[in-house]
């Protein structure tokens, strides 16, 4: 990681040692060396500061308030009706986690389930088929190319085809009957709901980790495997000990994005089943339809559910990060 | 086919040599292998061929019967489709979109991942950490405060304003990823560069770009999919129907047409030729490109 950029800046610190350390100094320094650097990266934090950070306080400013669609401010023709929800402080969080009747934890629960469910399948059939498809066999282009393709369709598309093959009388169920079983209701009944999001989910989700994998699969040194070969290692011993740990920077960058994805994924909850099955759906969706499910509108606890998920993630991330860290691997 | 796959890192193409002799397998297993691929990948293909095959059907219930469509497959939902709704202006302001973002998103996303992996600037820590800050922001925090955002900066119902939004969304990973790409590229090619009198960006945009192609590929590849596919933002933020995305003309069809399933079905087909020519592209490249984000991430 020495670069002719670093190397130069090494140069100019040496340069600068006698003309003061001070903090104004140093920002002085720092600003001639890097401002190419900062340079490259204003556009990007131009578009994050607009669309992510700004949104973001207005977010958390909301959820302290009572907004609806009924008073927030708006333009109707020429009238402009201006602002008048009011500071409410904690209400929201406190009837939220706490309130009789709110519907918070039974869709916490049920996030977690579906998060963990799609994550550790998702993960075993990625890694699963990634194996398969680096061992030397004919066609494996074509497998490959034909296992990445569900990564390629919109989601809104194979959703909608998933709705035709899960629907009551699909191609599912009519195999099913074929085969003298009574399918149940895939798409309205509240247990096969949570199977068929997860089975659908999986499929979505699953060639981009098999795709990771391959890629981390192929930058294990053969020397390694040769070793453990000539060790006596059965398959499964060279699996354990070799490819496994030899995956790991790949794992925890796929696992971490794995969780943040599939907790906030939302295309295949509501376009699969609207939004009106209440018991399938996860807090994002959850909070979609407080905002746009319902009359009026409610802001202030849309925004409080998004903060609490958000604060999930940041919590969740922080302490992978950390596991992470503990245990001596410098992927992340 | 087999050799498509270049992964920097080298290891694929060690497969010719004699070793492999000692993990030669039987007979049986080579089956067994070639049984769960073709079961996987048909698994992976049946929705789409489904709904490929169910867009044939000249009935809008054929999907209850699809044995009727082997004698009756008929195109006529896709000339219906073509001419008589606004799929022609769907899938233009879909293009104008998508790639509007990729062009975009790439582009910017590519120069901040190369000052984060060349240079060690003030900050630059806490800007990756940002980056994946940015991928846990759930919709429904965001699309409030963005709506009213949007409305006061007049880009609701704008193609602009939709980029932007996805920019936030896919730059951020893209940026990761071609980080991990970049750091794989010698550094002794910029030093080469510099020596040669080009400034860093000169640098970047001529000797490092064109070498980070894969990456940039994968990179194209993602954010093109994220704008295509993309739901919640544009069925709320585009409001009048020549700006509709295909994502929004077809839910507004499910309304408008009484859940005609056959043309749903011809639509959905249609939709996903021009990702699936994307994807085509830049297939090969993704093993490589996903491989660096991935493993140095």
């Amino acid at each position: 990681m020495t670069t002719v950029v670093e190397g130069k800046s090494a140069r100019q610190s040496h340069h600068g040692r006698g003309s003061g350390r001070g903090p104004m100094q140093l920002i002085k320094n720092s600003y001639n060396q890097y401002w190419y650097a900062w340079a490259m990266c204003v556009p990007v934090v131009l578009v994050l500061l607009t669309v992510v950070a700004y949104p973001l306080i207005q977010g958390i400013y909301l959820t302290f308030t009572d907004a609806t669609s009924l008073n927030v401010g708006r333009t109707i023709g020429v009238n402009e009706i201006p602002d008048s929800y009011s500071w409410v402080g904690l209400k929201n969080y406190t009837e939220i986690l706490t309130g009789s009747n709110n519907q918070f934890w039974p869709h916490f629960v049920w996030t977690v389930i579906w998060t963990v469910a799609c994550v550790a399948l998702t993960y075993a059939l990625g890694l699963g088929l990634a194996v398969a498809i680096n061992r030397q066999i004919k066609a494996r282009g074509f497998y490959r190319m034909l296992l990445i393709l569900p990564w390629a369709v919109p989601t809104f598309v194979t959703i909608f085809a998933w709705r035709l093959i899960l629907a009551d009388d699909g191609v599912v169920n009519q195999i099913l009957i074929g085969l003298g079983l009574d399918g149940p209701s895939w798409l309205s009944d509240p247990f096969a709901q949570k199977v068929a999001a997860i089975a659908v989910n999986i499929w979505c989700g699953f060639p981009f980790i098999m795709i990771s994998m391959l890629g981390g699969l192929q930058s294990i040194p053969r020397e390694l495997y040769e070793a453990a070969e000539m060790d006596g290692a059965t398959p499964w011993q060279r699996f354990v000990n070799v490819t496994l740990p030899g995956l790991r920077p790949v794992s925890s960058t796929v696992i971490l994005l794995g969780v943040i994805w599939t907790f906030n994924q939302f295309n295949v909850i509501f376009l699969l089943f609207g939004g009106n099955s209440d018991s399938v759906q996860i807090l994002v969706t959850y909070a979609y339809r407080l905002f746009f499910g319902q009359q009026p509108q409610d802001y202030a606890r849309s925004a409080t559910v998004g903060i609490l998920c958000l604060s999930l993630l940041v919590v969740f991330t922080s302490v992978y990060r950390r596991w992470l860290k503990r245990n001596d691997q410098g992927a992340l | 086919m087999t050799s498509t796959t270049t992964p920097p890192a080298g290891g694929a193409q060690a497969l010719n040599d004699p070793r492999r002799l000692l993990s030669r397998r039987s007979r049986k297993s080579s089956v067994s292998l070639h049984a769960v691929l073709a079961a996987s990948a048909f698994m992976a293909v049946f929705p789409v061929l489904w709904i490929f095959y169910i867009s044939l059907g000249p009935d809008k219930n054929d999907y209850q019967h699809p044995s009727r469509i082997l004698g009756n497959a008929t195109l006529d939902n896709y000339t219906h489709v073509l001419k008589n709704t606004g799929f022609g202006t769907w899938m233009l302001n879909s293009i104008i979109v998508a790639a509007g973002t990729m062009l975009i998103g790439v582009l910017i996303a590519a120069s901040a991942a190369y000052a984060v992996s060349r240079m060690k600037f003030l900050g630059r820590g806490s800007l990756m950490y940002t980056f994946l800050l940015t991928q846990m922001f759930p919709v429904a925090v965001l699309m409030v405060p963005l709506y009213k955002i949007m409305g006061s900066l007049g880009l609701l119902d704008t193609y602009g304003g939709l980029v932007i939004i996805y920019c936030s969304t896919a730059v951020p990973y893209c940026a990761w990823l071609l980080k991990g790409y970049f750091d794989t590229i010698p550094v002794e090619i910029d030093e080469a560069g510099r020596i040669d009198g080009l400034s860093p960006f000169g640098t970047f945009w001529r000797l490092i770009l064109p070498l980070a192609r894969p990456g940039l590929a994968v990179a194209a590849f993602y954010t093109f999919i994220t704008a295509w596919g993309e739901v919640a933002f544009a069925s709320k933020f585009m409001l009048t129907e020549e700006k509709y995305t295909l994502a929004v003309g077809l839910q507004s069809y499910i309304s408008q047409f009484n859940s005609q399933w056959n043309y749903l079905a011809a639509t959905s087909v249609l939709i996903a030729i021009p990702a699936g020519a994307v994807f085509y592209i830049v297939q090969r490249h993704l093993v490589a490109g996903l491989t660096a984000g991935g493993t140095k991430g």
